[in-house]
């Protein structure tokens, strides 16, 4: 019985100015949402607070009471304001009614420019070679409250340039501003504290424990909410800058997690995978694993033109063949939850319409419990609320090598699978016509006598539904290889289906998907009423944002 | 219309003779035959090149021999025409300039792109690269258009240093790693 989500508004004042903000917030958070920047490094909303940059300094205030009446004291017809005498850090102060902040008083400047100045005592000023450049906090405070020259004429301490601290994660101590974030976040996120300060002053230096290396699968993590650059990605070290970088928001599809992400890309070329905030799946977190998917789109063995029995052929002659395929007779189909929604629900059309049995086969790996599900795959639930299956998947493709061997099935279609490692070896391929939508050239392509190629999740546009039932969607980051199609247009062509109108005919039919469209869902993506499919069994458990139904 | 008469003066015996303007003539003949000769034998002769021209874009090395590009790709950016084309790399630890971490891998300026404006030279925060005195820059070929980091490193060769900024942060991280300030 929720009537009200919104949380209760306090009235602060800001620079003399009244500002609604929601009551108890951290002040920083608060500012930020009335469109005023407190510059700060160690904060960071999904941490504890640290409060050890001492960027975030401001003048507060409230108004005084008398003590004997508890009346408010007036002052030229106002409240008098008791300013406190010395600033205080805006990250460990929530809002409270009636607080009075400054934060443009030459005594706030002069805070940020002090800070400045000692973080930048010791600073290397290497921005030239620094992959942080473009994206660092102490560079942009540094033009805005630095100094410009310096007044330090004492040598500059030098620190190790470049210590390995994982297998993914590289450190250039002389950049690192002792901000703490990645020492909390290794402890409170990832579980994992192996990361700590020793020595002491301006020698204090981040360091691993001892014997101790930072290799948990959130180790990346640490790259992205360092405030400067000290935590660099190995991958990405050196890589490209990022001002050169598109941003285009997707979904990482290691599993059903559905961590949001943006994909960073030049010219075709994808160079990193970064977390995107949303606070219904990852707050600003993702794990290592699913950043290295993106190298898939250049793989030697990518499927770059479709074929008819293992020789090249134009797109339009594959499909023709494949229509023939398709039409031989008692269709099996494997699908996948691998495939987006649009596409699961072309083809669902297609197996409706040519009556063919459908497999949708299970990957499952380990959970760790945060942003890792056991389902290793984007979009099982996709499979479930387009309509493609309604049973769970299935652990390998034993059942239907069966049947092709007692003649039971004449012609298969295999999108985004390799059958060949889920029990359906070559040679009981080679007793069916088949027709392959893949990605990457495996043992099952090989054997397939048609072979359309497909496109990976960063050359196409589409979306899914996560272990939570919130469908998500993921757009295009570059384009895919020359003259491919993609995989929804295939799918519509094979199906006899419009793919423009999947989703007004998902709108329409589907109860779980009524006044949806997939391509136009917010940033943060929909949730879903999951209630019609609580019967089934999920092999997930318990996530960052997800604990799964425990059925009575 | 009334139509008035105006008197020639009578020309002088010097001008009747008309000696005086031949000689005249003749003499800024033998002036300008005696005078040096503006004319350059381009191409065999070569004008001096002013210090402040915006020639052909070069990258220089300072006078230790180190390429002084660090691969920021600040004139990639900066660049109009998007002439430049940098791909990064990074220093092997075994290199004499493994202190400075970065240089490019691959440095590429087409100068059918290039438009000679130095805005590349203005923004390199490592006073790396240079518009220098070479104007004349021809090729048979699109591809023997565009200098490559050789070529470039050929045409910038070496100029003076005033900072020696990474040789120093080095010496200073030497010193301190031997004990101390």
């Amino acid at each position: 019985m929720v009537t009200d989500n919104k949380p209760s508004l306090v009235t602060i004042n800001v620079d003399g100015v009244e500002h609604q903000v929601p009551a108890g917030a951290n002040l920083v958070d608060a500012l930020g949402k009335i469109g005023k920047e407190v510059p700060h490094y160690c904060y960071h909303p999904k941490l504890p607070v640290a409060g050890n940059c001492r960027m975030c300094l401001v003048e507060l205030g409230s108004p005084m009471r008398d003590r004997a009446t508890n009346e408010l004291v007036m002052e030229n017809g106002l409240p008098k304001i008791g300013w406190q005498p010395k600033p205080a850090i805006a990250c460990a102060t929530n809002v409270t009614p009636g607080l009075h902040v400054r934060l443009e008083s030459p005594g706030v400047k002069a805070c940020r420019e002090g800070v400045t100045e000692m973080l930048l005592l010791n600073h290397p000023l290497d921005c030239p070679i620094c992959d942080q450049a473009g994206e660092c906090k102490l560079q942009e405070f540094s033009a805005e409250y630095g100094r410009g020259y310096s007044r330090y004429v004492d040598e500059k301490n030098a620190k190790p340039k470049k210590t390995r601290l994982g297998p993914r994660v590289t450190l250039d101590d002389e950049r690192c501003i002792l901000c703490s974030r990645c020492v909390r976040f290794s402890s409170e996120i990832a579980k994992d504290p192996v990361l700590g300060f020793v020595n002491r002053g301006s020698y204090n230096t981040l360091t691993c424990f001892p014997g101790r290396e930072l290799d948990n699968n959130y180790s990346l993590n640490t790259v992205d909410i360092c405030p400067v650059g000290a935590l660099t990605s190995t991958d990405f070290r050196f890589k490209m800058r990022v001002w050169f970088l598109k941003q285009t928001p997707s979904i990482d599809t290691e599993s059903s997690a559905g961590a949001n992400t943006t994909v960073w890309s030049r010219e075709g070329k994808i160079y990193r995978v970064t977390p995107r905030q949303n606070d219904a799946v990852n707050d600003t977190w993702m794990a290592d694993s699913g950043r290295e998917l993106f190298k898939s789109v250049d793989a030697p063995n990518r499927v770059n033109y479709a074929t008819v029995k293992t020789a090249k052929a134009t797109l339009e002659a594959a499909l023709a063949t494949a229509d023939e395929v398709l039409s031989a007779g008692s269709l099996a189909i494997v699908g996948s939850s691998h495939m987006s929604v649009e596409e699961q629900r072309l083809l669902a059309r297609l197996a409706k319409a040519k009556d063919a049995s459908v497999y949708i086969p299970a990957h499952v790996g380990k959970g760790d419990g945060l942003l890792v599900s056991e389902d290793r795959t984007p979009n099982f639930r996709g499979a479930l609320v387009t309509g493609l299956t309604d049973r769970a998947p299935v652990a390998d493709l034993k059942a239907l090598a069966a049947d092709i061997d007692a003649g039971k099935v004449k012609s298969l279609l295999i999108v985004r699978e390799d059958a060949a490692m889920l029990g359906l070896p070559a040679s009981t391929l080679a007793k069916v016509r088949s027709v392959v939508l893949a990605t990457h050239h495996n043992v099952t392509t090989a054997a397939a006598e048609v072979v359309l190629p497909a496109l990976t999740v960063f050359e196409r546009s589409g979306s899914f539904i996560n272990c939570q039932f919130r469908l998500q969607s993921f757009a295009q980051a570059v384009p895919g290889p020359t003259g491919v199609l993609p995989d929804a247009l295939v799918l519509a062509r094979l199906a006899g289906a419009d793919a423009a109108t999947v989703w007004s005919e998902l709108s329409a039919n589907v109860a779980t998907l009524t006044g949806l469209d997939g391509r136009l869902l917010p940033a943060d993506g929909v949730q879903l009423d999951g209630a019609a499919f609580a019967a089934h069994k999920f092999p997930e458990g318990k996530l960052l944002k997800f604990a799964p139904v425990v059925l009575a | 219309m009334a139509i008035k008469v105006v008197e020639r003066r009578p020309l002088t015996l010097a001008e009747r003779t008309y000696l005086p303007q031949i000689l005249a003539g003749l003499k800024v003949t033998w002036d300008n035959m005696v005078r040096p000769s503006v004319t350059l034998q381009y191409p065999e002769e070569r004008p001096t090149i002013p210090k402040n021209y915006r020639g052909v874009p070069t990258l220089v090395m300072d006078p230790n021999g180190r390429e002084k590009c660090v691969s920021c790709q600040l004139c990639e950016f900066v660049c109009p025409p998007k002439a430049i084309r940098i791909t990064p790399g990074e220093i092997s630890e075994n290199a004499t300039n493994a202190h400075v971490e970065k240089a490019p891998k691959e440095f590429e300026i087409n100068m059918l792109r290039c438009i000679y404006c130095g805005l590349c030279q203005e923004v390199c925060p490592e006073e790396a690269i240079f518009l220098q005195s070479q104007y004349s820059l021809t090729g048979l070929t699109r591809e023997s258009m565009v200098n490559n980091k050789v070529k470039l490193y050929e045409l910038g060769g070496t100029l003076p240093d005033g900072h020696h900024k990474w040789d120093k942060k080095k010496e200073e991280a030497e010193k301190q790693a031997g004990g101390g300030h």
